[in-house]
């Protein structure tokens, strides 16, 4: 028996599911309330989630307990739980936001047409977000990893009536499916190598160095695959930004806090595998973590759309977490703790722009400015969670960001470099995002005003995690979280004083350079004046134009043709072909049976006929020839009888 | 003591009395009485035969052929009433609705 919660914890997952089937097949008896059941299901398990970490505070270590469900030969698929430190924290950061999110949605989706549907897959999402968290086997976290893509696909498509939604929700599934085929074969390759699909077990074995290098590289290659499709990190980043179509508190719970983490968590939890692989499986995790920091970062400049310029910074963000994954252990746990932070500050910072959304009826910041004596509460917690995204301090960001920096001054001069340079454009892009939202004259129509308290709610919450939880890693304040999630062995973390100097000092120039630029508004914008690099930037890089007519075109118009003309030939050709052997067959059969078989049998029934028909004509009712004939033959039998 | 096989050619004569009333007459009447004939040959053939074994069984026979002779002309004259009430004739060619 495990401590207390802990052995409980797969209830956690368990719960939001439940309050999914409730509100799916009761949540409309109640008209308006089918929040109910999400909420309380999604508290509860925050509350257990809590129980969960505080066993773990006690001084409880990795619980692990399973039933096996599915075995074929020495494979043991699980259903189960492994709850470590790591866990425990991923618990607390799913249900707390989740549960944020919850709530907001009461207010931001009240009247909506399908908001019944809405809670139902939020929940469901929840469910699967924490079965991902807290499975012990690999095949029981793909299970939870394809339902999250499932519940983004319904929830980008949530207003599908708009062909765009659509069309962003189908992008978004297909390109995380993308990566999601390596990810299925990295486990193939994990199978083979390790002989199981037990989390743990995996790490031992490939620890215990008797599988080969070449397969733990492949496997953690492809297991990258998933992270990249799922985080969203190039080349696979352009579903993130047009999954923006969905309700805001997707957004924020999916596509900024939950989800898209999971690829950073898959890396962090099969860290094993990673580590020991060839050592340019993580120079890749690094080169293309940094590609698409910078990359992501500088897109974030050009957005006129707030919850684009968030999605550009979500896909930074989780870049910053990829790449360090690539510094060893120490960057491993700081960027379990970056994704800890940014949880919060992310989906407080979408949470208040779908705030903002919600009161001037425009995603475009070209219709807001001058809110901040409109909407107060929204106006300060947003500042908060943008400033931990700059990473000023002495805020979640800011923690977060310097335990980064510090691991990767270790010897990642290049990791260092970028973070840097990427941190003063994210600051940058932070300050005009704030600037034109909140600042200025307002532009837009009508009288935008505070939202109601079930949505300004979260966010002061959101706020003040924000403000607190950087403490929970932050050196001088014991680091407390690098005690919960550690790769092997505890890390030791120090304040490094030149680090945090340089931090503060990209953060501030970042911010005050876009105080320059926008404290006055131009026309046009700053950003979109800089010739080709504006116009580059603009078009994305001009990747999803690349992807268009290099693959989406050419797959639907030259492919799909030729798969549907093979279809319709060659496959249909051999099924009506046999079909039509068969009934030439049949027809055969058919025949044989009617000439010969019938012919037979009509043939005997003919012959008596025709022979009776004859022989009647003796039965002549004459009694006398009756006994002419017995006579007669009384006649021949003496004569035969006596010649014998 | 007559001999035997001058009864026997007697007895034949009578059979074939018989068989040619049975087969040429047209009355149904004097068909049964050539049956009596038939039969009362084989009678004589029987008491003959006793007679020329000394043995009684032969003539035991002819008392059966007798009695049965006399039940047999009861049936069938039973028989021809019926036909001449329903169809007014006795004729056995006209009675011949037993056929194909």
């Amino acid at each position: 028996m495990g401590p207390g919660f802990t052995s409980y914890a797969w209830m956690v997952a368990l719960l939001p599911l439940l309050a999914a089937a409730v509100t799916l097949f009761v949540g409309k008896r109640w008209p308006g309330k089918s929040w109910i059941y999400g909420v309380a299901g999604v508290g509860t398990s925050f509350a257990l989630s809590l129980g969960v970490l505080w066993d773990f505070v006690q001084g409880g270590g990795a619980y692990e307990s399973s039933v096996t469900w599915f075995a074929v030969g020495p494979l043991h698929l699980e259903l189960g739980q492994y709850v470590d430190g790591l866990t425990a924290v991923m618990l607390i950061v799913v249900t707390a936001v989740s549960l944020a999110v919850h709530v907001y949605s009461i207010g931001y989706m009240s009247g909506d047409v399908r908001f019944t549907w809405f809670y139902v897959v939020l929940s469901l999402f929840t469910s699967a977000m924490l079965d991902v968290v807290i499975a012990n086997d690999l095949f029981q976290l793909l299970v939870g990893w394809e339902v999250m893509g499932l519940c983004s696909y319904l929830l980008i498509g949530h207003w599908w009536e708009e062909k765009i939604n659509s069309d962003a929700a189908v992008k978004a599934f297909i390109t995380t499916r993308i990566g999601d085929v390596p990810f299925l074969f990295g486990i193939f390759v994990l199978v083979v190598a390790t002989g199981t699909t037990n989390i743990p077990e995996i790490g031992e074995v490939v620890g215990g160095g008797d599988v080969s290098r070449g397969l733990i590289s492949a496997a953690a290659l492809l297991l990258f695959g998933g992270t990249i499709g799922k985080s969203a990190q190039f080349p696979l980043h352009v579903w993130l930004p047009d999954a923006m179509q969905g309700p805001t508190p997707v957004s924020a719970l999916i596509h900024a806090a939950t989800m898209v983490a999971a690829g950073v968590y898959l890396v962090g939890r099969m860290y094993s595998v990673f580590i020991h692989a060839d050592p340019w499986v993580l120079l890749v995790v690094g080169v293309i973590g940094g590609i698409t920091m910078f990359g992501a970062a500088l897109l974030g400049l050009v957005q006129d759309d707030i919850k684009r310029v968030l999605a550009y910074s979500t896909v930074s963000q989780l870049a910053y977490m990829v790449t360090i994954m690539s510094a060893g252990p120490a960057g491993r746990d700081a960027a379990f703790f970056h994704l800890f932070t940014h949880a919060f500050f992310k989906a407080l910072l979408f949470l208040g722009a779908g705030s903002v959304i919600h009161a001037v009826h425009s995603n475009d910041m070209s219709d807001m400015g001058g809110l901040w004596r409109r909407m107060p509460v929204t106006f300060w917690t947003f500042l908060i969670g943008s400033a931990a995204l700059a990473g000023l301090p002495p805020l979640a960001g800011f923690w977060s960001k310097d335990e980064m920096l510090v691991a990767a001054s270790h010897g990642h001069q290049v990791v260092f470099a970028v973070m840097l340079v990427t941190a003063v454009v994210t600051a940058f892009y932070t300050t005009r995002m704030v600037v034109q939202t909140f600042f200025g004259e307002y532009r837009g129509h009508g009288q935008p005003r505070e939202s109601p308290a079930v949505i300004t709610g979260p966010l002061v919450v959101l706020a003040a995690a924000t403000v607190t939880v950087g403490f929970l890693g932050a050196a001088p304040a014991g680091a407390v979280f690098f005690q919960w999630v550690f790769f092997e062995e505890v890390e030791t973390v120090t304040l490094v004083p030149w680090v945090a100097t340089v931090s503060i000092l990209a953060a501030g120039l970042g911010v005050l350079a876009g105080w320059r630029v926008y404290r006055e508004r131009r026309e046009p914008d700053p950003t979109l004046a800089l010739g080709t690099f504006s116009t580059v930037l603009a078009e994305k890089y001009y990747l999803d134009r690349v992807y268009l007519r290099g693959i989406v075109f050419p797959v639907r118009d030259r492919l799909s043709a030729a798969v549907s003309w093979l279809d319709r030939t060659v496959i249909d050709g051999m099924v009506n072909g046999v079909a039509r052997l068969t009934r030439g067959i049949s027809d055969g059969v058919d025949g044989f049976d009617l000439t010969v078989i019938d012919g037979a049998v009509n043939g005997i029934a003919q012959t008596a006929g025709f022979t009776g028909g004859i022989l009647r004509y003796i039965q002549s009712g004459n009694v006398q020839r009756y006994a002419a004939f017995l006579f007669a033959g009384v006649v021949v039998m003496a004569i035969v009888i006596t010649r014998i | 003591m007559i001999r035997l096989p001058l009864v026997l050619f007697f007895s034949a004569a009578l059979f074939s009395t018989g068989v040619y009333g049975v087969l040429a007459r047209r009355n149904a009447v004097l068909v049964l009485m050539s049956i009596e004939l038939m039969l009362n040959a084989v009678n004589v053939n029987l008491v003959a035969f006793s007679q020329f074994w000394q043995h009684v069984t032969g003539q035991v026979f002819a008392l059966f052929v007798i009695a049965v002779a006399a039940a047999e002309v009861g049936i069938g004259l039973a028989i021809v009433i019926l036909i001449y009430r329903n169809r007014e004739t006795i004729s056995v060619d006209e009675v011949n609705l037993l056929k194909w």
